[in-house]
């Protein structure tokens, strides 16, 4: 319970899982340990995303938009351009390798707007491996193409029905399937969340991310960016943004949460700005619930941060100050996927645009010899026809 | 009031489960009193979440119907306490973690022990996060009741030894639901935990059936739950003839067997 456990980030994290998985888990954490240390699986690793996800992801900077902002530089870091569209196969290449290496065979992932799903998907049909994916009914309804893809691959796309049908209640059926097959399945967990070693093994995948940047800004600007922005649900791709500047306390961490129609709502998914402490999915972190500790339902345009928790290193990294974590509405997320649209000739993800949409806001407070990152997740292809519909336009699809 | 323990010495005992406030409160008591009177040992009562992770559909359902009532956890408390004017047989909650959480672990023990509630059951509580909870248990004088599964045996010495009460065996991987056929695996597990203890056992996880009562004559208790609630959701107003239908015929086919 103290920051000695090692599961623990401060007085967020454990392992609060059944029995029953506890063992599965604990496999987990041995293995991830070991090959964090293996030069062969680092190597292995390495190859992939070099020669199979295409990294280093660009870091670009975005000039236009800058100028039109008329405040501090923005650089882009183009996880969109990653083999699958988004930051998700980072950690997913990860995890089937150690998987792989583990014996066994088969691969479950939970997923909300559906890139981890597709991100899994892949790597199991890369390395040969079963494969059966769990969203959310609400989801499969709203990214109906990312459900036929990773059929495309392979997978098997079981839609959950209970409770509210969305992410967490997907992330509830994947654990539930893990109980009944533990033996020759894998959990691909997708976010910054879980008992331990989740958290702390999806870190560690994703800090691809700000460890190419760090480099990047070096090599391209001489010297650290200002500020870090990356959206949050889990918070998977904020948390890999994050690690490498941590240390750095001159470089600002700011997390951008999906504040669906407003924060002062009950249609929104703003656990920092809204939530209290709680132990859920397999942790204590932050939670938006009730005051007996039911998990509330949420709310956001973007099914993939539609989910009513976050990562246990961002609430601790926020109670010590180090990171700060703003909500953005539904409307300022479709305003700015139009902008950078506009601007840049860059359809991002919706996810990703809650983060542009903090740029927005941030960039002309800042100075123009400034410059701010901005974690660009996933590419928004998938979204196309949602942000339509919310515009209320007809595609006749 | 015998112990946990005491209560569960013997065997061929009946813990009977369910969810308080389905379909409502009233009920609840009525449905509490009967099962205790048609010879339920121990009664667990669960305590409704919006997620609860080690649950299959059917409780799940039972759950969510409770939470369409409005119940929280003082009418839980107020409801026990009405049950308690009524029987005094021994009781045990079964919830998750966050609920006891959220109404503060020592709070939420000293409750249970002002209604007599013996013990507490939480699936999402293994033994490394037990560390704040166990002792403020045993300074409430409250029993945490440990899980074991057939993936345990590494771990059963640290399991017993934090375990008072009883000890619940899970029958099967995955998670609680009625079930056909049901693997005797729950007696392996049995006499791996007697090399260490001599503490009760109930077996739970899919028992439904007669059948299945006579199959673990090693356990002390076996722990129904959603055959109990599949009963009370077909006839939510007037269950008790059915539960007491059932639990005597679960009853006699546990004493046929010896």
């Amino acid at each position: 319970m103290t920051t000695n456990d090692h599961r623990y980030f401060g007085q967020y994290g454990g392992q609060f899982i059944p029995e029953l998985l506890m063992p599965a888990v604990t496999e987990v954490a041995d293995a991830f340990h070991h090959y964090q240390h293996d030069a062969a699986f680092q190597a292995e690793l390495k190859d992939l995303f070099i020669n199979y996800a295409n990294r280093p992801s660009l870091l670009y900077h975005a000039k236009n938009m800058s100028a039109d902002l008329g405040g501090a530089q923005i650089y882009l870091k183009r996880e969109d351009l990653n083999h699958t569209g988004a930051h998700k196969i980072n950690n997913v290449l990860g995890q089937a390798l150690i998987a792989k290496k583990m014996g066994k065979t088969r691969l479950i992932a939970e997923t909300g707007a559906g890139q981890h799903g597709v991100a899994t998907a892949t790597a199991a049909a890369l390395f040969d491996m079963e494969c059966e994916i769990f969203m959310g009914k609400e989801d499969t309804d709203r990214q109906a193409l990312n459900v036929y893809r990773m059929e495309m691959l392979g997978a098997k796309v079981n839609a959950v029905t209970t409770g509210t049908q969305v992410l967490k209640d997907a992330v509830n059926a994947t654990f539930q399937d893990w109980t009944k097959r533990i033996d020759d399945t894998f959990y691909v967990l997708g976010s910054a969340v879980g008992p331990y070693p989740f958290p702390e093994m999806v870190k560690y995948f994703q800090s691809v991310i700000s460890a190419e940047a760090r480099e990047q800004f070096l090599y391209q600007t001489g010297r650290l960016p200002d500020a870090v922005l990356a959206c949050v649900g889990g918070g998977s791709n904020a948390i890999g943004s994050f690690a490498n500047f941590i240390d750095d306390s001159e470089v600002k961490l700011i997390g951008v949460e999906a504040a669906g129609k407003g924060v002062d709502t009950n249609q929104t998914a703003a656990t920092m700005t809204r939530g209290s402490v709680g132990i859920f999915h397999g942790m204590k972190s932050q939670f938006l619930q009730s005051s007996d500790g039911q998990i509330d339902p949420v709310y956001s345009i973007s099914a993939g941060l539609d989910y009513p928790g976050v990562g246990p290193e961002h609430a601790y990294l926020r109670d010590l100050d180090r990171a700060q974590y703003v909500p953005i509405t539904d409307d300022e997320a479709v305003a700015a996927f139009d902008y950078i649209a506009q601007q840049e000739g860059i359809i991002a993800a919706i996810e990703s645009s809650h983060a542009i949409a903090y740029a927005m806001k941030l960039a002309p407070t800042m100075r123009p010899d400034q410059q701010i990152m901005v974690t660009l997740s996933g590419r928004g292809d998938k979204d196309v026809a949602a942000i339509a519909r919310y515009k209320g336009v007809d595609l006749h699809e | 009031m015998p112990s946990l323990t005491a209560t569960l010495q013997a065997k061929e005992k009946f813990i009977a489960f369910t969810v308080v406030g389905d379909p409502d409160l009233d009920h609840t008591v009525e449905y509490v009193v009967a099962m205790a009177q048609a010879g339920a040992d121990v009664v667990e009562l669960g305590i409704a979440f919006s997620d609860p992770s080690a649950d299959g559909p059917t409780i799940l359902s039972a759950d969510q119907r409770a939470l369409d009532n409005g119940i929280t956890t003082e009418q839980v408390f107020a409801t026990v306490a009405r049950i308690r004017q009524q029987t005094d047989v021994p009781l045990v909650f079964l919830t998750y973690t966050n609920i006891v959480f959220k109404y503060g672990y020592a709070e939420f023990l000293a409750q249970m022990q002002a209604h007599d509630v013996q013990g507490l059951i939480l699936p999402d509580m293994p033994i490394e996060e037990q560390t704040a909870f166990l002792p403020l248990a045993q300074q409430y004088g409250r029993d945490l009741i440990q899980l074991v599964t057939s993936k345990s045996y590494d771990r059963l010495p640290a399991i017993l030894q934090n375990a008072s009460g009883f000890v619940y065996v899970v029958s099967s991987l995955g998670i609680t639901g009625t079930r056909q056929t049901l693997s005797n695996e729950a007696n392996e597990i049995i006499a791996q935990i007697r090399q260490y203890s001599d503490i009760p056992v109930g077996v739970g996880f899919g028992i439904s059936q007669v059948e299945h009562a006579r199959q673990f004559p090693t356990a002390n208790a076996i722990i129904v739950g959603s055959a109990i609630v599949k009963i009370i959701a077909e006839h939510p107003y007037d269950a008790t003839p059915y539960l007491t239908q059932f639990i005597t015929a679960m009853k006699e086919a546990q004493h046929a067997q010896s």
